[in-house]
């Protein structure tokens, strides 16, 4: 086994992968070799740091040196300094990690700060690609005590004991959902993997599976053995193909490494699993739309019940989880229940992983414990806002769920707590909004998502929610009505109540809440003919403002309407709004910011 | 269109989606894995390839042009030269993805989901691609381009125009 | 995967290659690593340091590095920061004398007096 001095730790996750961190890999391996270190560095390519505001990343140990937002060519400064030299180039180091001019250590940095890393543990750690990179940190050893030294029963007992809760949206507890599907009769059980992870804005899933593909491996065998199923389907989105081919190379190892196969532990438990890609319809999240999908049929749920625990993939049951969810189960075998229980809060046990995007300064990915208030998760984490806006509000369960204003800022984050709010949990997405985002535009932006996405079999949804689009689209161009506002909630109960699945039963959850805790702007829209926000074309007037207006004439030149008159030197300029078609181009060529919309 | 259908319906192409019908014949529910590399192999899944699949599988035609016609991933027909994504999650749509999908629009004059007439560009409004640190991110074949202002796509769009 | 003693066995042999990742207190041992200490033949020092920790299995202890300590003469050098107690700055090291410092001073506790940049100094 080979000994080095450095570990050099590049991020492989999607967005610094996005931002050439292959590139500056590359780079490393050349430089390492050139300068005849190849004994002495080693180059690691891990899953998501989740701090992808700063990406690319890459981290130098044993100084734990945190370097972002790298460019290819600084790869030479710091093998030349740094490796060669040994000074750490404070220059490329992630600015907060330098405190009066001395390094801190990557988890002093505020934004790692207040995190619990359960189900990311390895993230950004281990390279996904090397097993013995996972077993080196307890990996397989949880599935290892299960077959060795548990009955099915004790397994079950254990996850239900945790108060783990499904991650994926709903919460429900996972340990009975794998008691019913133990409990059910059938001569063949499968158990599957929802990583279908469609939630615009959620990327939380494909972080683990990049990051830690052996974590589901693992778990999922566990799952197996408890519910008695030999065969597992893990069903990706085709738009993750690194994950996919990470964890393909990880089943391929532990089949190697008989972690997978006949006689796992040479007890007499098998297991075997595939992959099974999805094809783009955010419908197959649900799970028995996944079940059909897996089938080779179209993506559309089926009624409940049967549930997936009795019926499900080629109607057997089917234990069915979502990747972080799975992702909890092996440190809960190892830890004991008492331990992850006794993070989170009464109904909501252990941490859970948060997408944090938007207007937001650091974008990223966080896990914190339950119970942790979205302010610490927004200001603490994150950073605050950019640019000095207004926080407005917070977005969290994507499609299925709502935003969340200001005045709910300190609520501690839970299933119930969200619930409550008007909004849910989700997959885990949060999607901070400033004073410049229109909440009737967000609320229709979400309608067009489901509007697209609705599969067709049932009614309410199908219909529905293109109803309430078209009203929300009426409401934007400035010609809805007060009966608009009310129509749009009697609908939206109705869609809520009579829908078939959970797709078409949340659908109205972001116009639900924005009605609730932004009526103003919606009545400013309807009554005013007015937007806030600045952002609904149709109701945007651009005016110049006299005061600050130096005569120069930069507006005129740029408009290409020809609407703005004036004579330069003599006159502040006027803009003719009949014919303005509201192109933006005045606003950003003034040098003075004297124009404004509104 | 046409023509550009009967391009990619080579020999070569259908013995390529021999083997890996091959390769899942006997498993329980092959269409979608079949269908998937049917889409990567022909870049599209025509009516000749749905055929093709529904005699080799015995599943019939209309089972195959519901799935087809259901999942985003698959097209009936070709998809241009450069296939150009912008990003319409969460975090890129607050971030103003909508102005610079009007404006790749209007430069290349396709309209969202459409393909140029003289096959060069595709346009697509894509779902989130998770890279929400970029964010407002658009995708062009394997190209990606992050925190983009409207007033940068003119100059990215020109290196595609050739 | 026969057994959990195999799995076990797998992750000592695996740990080694990973330890270095973990955020790192107790002793640290910190060798002058600039274009001075790589000359006087710091490399050979850091890697027997290296192999030193991991062959004895000492936990909590890194080896690390960092640039000119700022006396390029004594180069090789390196520092021990342990808790508690003073920086001690050993100078003029090669491979053999990095593993007596590893023996005498980090296990048993007794700095090596004679290779201290006190002792060089008198």
């Amino acid at each position: 086994m080979e000994l080095y001095r450095s570990h050099i730790l590049v991020c492989g996750g999607t967005g610094c992968v996005s931002s050439d961190s292959l590139k500056i890999e590359e780079r490393f391996i050349d430089l390492i070799e050139k300068n005849d270190l190849k004994n002495e560095a080693k180059v690691v390519k891990t899953g998501c740091f989740g701090l992808c505001e700063a990406g690319p990343i890459v981290i130098v140990y044993p100084e734990g040196a945190f370097y972002s937002q790298l460019k290819v060519e600084d790869v030479d400064t710091i093998v030349s300094e740094h490796l060669v030299k040994g000074r750490i180039v404070t220059d490329l180091l992630y600015k907060e990690s330098i405190q009066e001019g001395e390094m801190q250590s990557i988890n002093d940095v505020g934004f790692y700060k207040k995190q619990e890393r359960v189900a990311l543990r390895n993230c950004g750690v281990i390279n996904p690609e090397v097993i013995e990179e996972y077993i080196a940190y307890d990996g397989y050893e949880a599935l290892g005590r299960v077959l060795t030294d548990m009955t099915p029963e004790e397994v079950i007992q254990i996850v239900k004991d945790s108060g783990l809760r499904g991650r994926g949206g709903g919460g429900f507890p996972t340990g009975l959902k794998w008691d019913f599907t133990a409990k059910a009769e059938g001569d063949q059980k499968y158990v599957a993997c929802n990583a279908d992870e469609g939630d615009p804005g959620a990327f939380m899933d494909r972080s683990v599976l990049e990051g830690d593909p052996h974590v589901i491996i693992e778990s999922m065998a566990i799952a197996a053995y408890a519910v008695g199923a030999n065969k597992g389907y893990v069903y990706i989105r085709a738009e993750y193909p690194i994950a996919v081919n990470r964890l393909q190379i990880a089943i391929d190892q532990a089949k190697d490494m008989g972690l997978l196969g006949e006689n796992i532990f040479d007890t007499d438990f098998s297991f075997d699993m595939e992959i099974r890609l999805g094809a783009g319809a955010f419908v197959c999240g649900e799970e028995t739309a996944l079940i059909n999908s897996i089938e080779g049929k179209r993506g559309m749920p089926r009624p409940r019940p049967p549930f997936p625990a009795v019926k499900g993939i080629f109607n057997k049951p089917t234990l069915l989880n979502n990747v972080e969810t799975y992702a909890n189960v092996p440190q809960i075998i190892l830890r004991g229940a008492e331990w992850f229980s006794s993070i989170g809060t009464e109904k909501s046990k252990g941490t859970k992983v948060f997408a944090l995007g938007g207007k937001i300064n650091n974008t990223g990915l966080l896990e914190i414990p339950m119970g942790t208030t979205l302010r610490e998760a927004i200001y603490d984490v994150g950073g605050g806002i950019p640019n000095g806006k207004a926080f407005k509000a917070v977005q969290t369960g994507g499609p299925s769920g709502g935003c969340i204003p200001a005045a709910h800022i300190d609520t501690p984050i839970d299933y119930d707590n969200l619930i409550e709010l008007g909004s849910m949990m989700g997959s885990g997405g949060m999607i901070v909004m400033d004073e410049d985002n229109c909440m009737v535009d967000i609320a229709r932006f979400f309608l067009d998502f489901t509007v697209e996405e609705s599969c067709g079999k049932c009614t309410p949804c199908r219909d529905g929610t293109k109803r309430m689009l078209e009203m929300l689209d009426k409401i934007a161009a400035g010609t809805g009505t007060v009966e608009d506002l009310t129509k749009l909630q009697t609908l939206a109960k109705t869609i809520k109540n009579a829908s078939l699945c959970g797709l078409g039963q949340t659908a109205p959850n972001p116009v639900l809440s924005t009605l609730h805790y932004f009526m103003d702007e919606y009545e400013a829209h309807v009554h005013e003919k007015r937007c806030p926000a600045g952002v609904c074309k149709a109701l945007l007037n651009y005016m110049v403002i006299d005061e600050k207006c130096k005569k120069c004439g930069i507006c005129a030149a740029k408009c290409p309407v020809n609407c703005i008159s004036g004579t330069k030197g003599k006159t502040v300029y006027h803009i003719d709004t009949e014919q303005c078609i509201k192109c933006n181009a005045c606003l950003e060529a003034c040098p003075f910011d004297a124009i404004k919309k509104g | 269109m046409k023509e550009l259908v009967e391009k990619v319906l080579t020999e070569e192409n259908f013995q390529q989606l021999d083997q890996q019908i091959e390769k899942v014949r006997g498993t329980k529910g092959p269409l979608m894995p079949v269908l998937t590399q049917a889409q990567k192999i022909f870049g599209c899944v025509p009516y000749e390839v749905q055929k093709y699949v529904s005699d080799e599988l015995k599943v019939p035609m209309s089972d195959i042009y519901g799935v087809v016609t259901f999942y985003s991933q698959f097209s009936l027909v070709p998809k241009g030269e450069y296939v150009v994504g912008v990003c319409m999650g969460t975090a890129c749509y607050v971030k103003n993805a909508q102005p610079i999908l009007d404006k790749i629009s209007e430069i290349i004059d396709t309209k969202t989901g459409e393909t140029s007439p003289d096959g060069k560009f595709t346009l697509e409004a894509t779902r989130c691609i998770g890279a929400c640190g970029l964010a407002p991110v658009i995708t062009i074949n394997e190209d990606v381009y992050g925190k983009l202002d409207v007033k940068d796509i003119p100059g990215i769009m020109k290196k595609y125009q050739g | 995967m026969k057994s959990l003693e195999e799995l076990r066995k797998l992750r000592k042999d695996s740990l080694d290659q990973v330890d270095m990742r973990r955020s790192g207190k107790g002793t640290r041992i910190v060798v002058g690593m600039a274009t001075c200490g790589i000359s006087a033949g710091a490399r050979p020092v850091m890697m027997a340091l290296v192999e030193e920790v991991k062959k004895r299995t000492l936990q909590d202890v890194t080896v690390t590095q960092t640039g000119c300590i700022g006396a390029c003469r004594l180069e090789p050098m390196f520092e021990v920061y342990r808790a508690g107690e003073e920086k001690v700055t050993y100078v003029h090291m090669d491979g053999e004398k990095a593993k007596r410092v590893v023996a005498e001073h980090i296990v048993n506790g007794k700095v090596v007096q004679e290779y201290t940049i006190g002792a060089y100094e008198k």
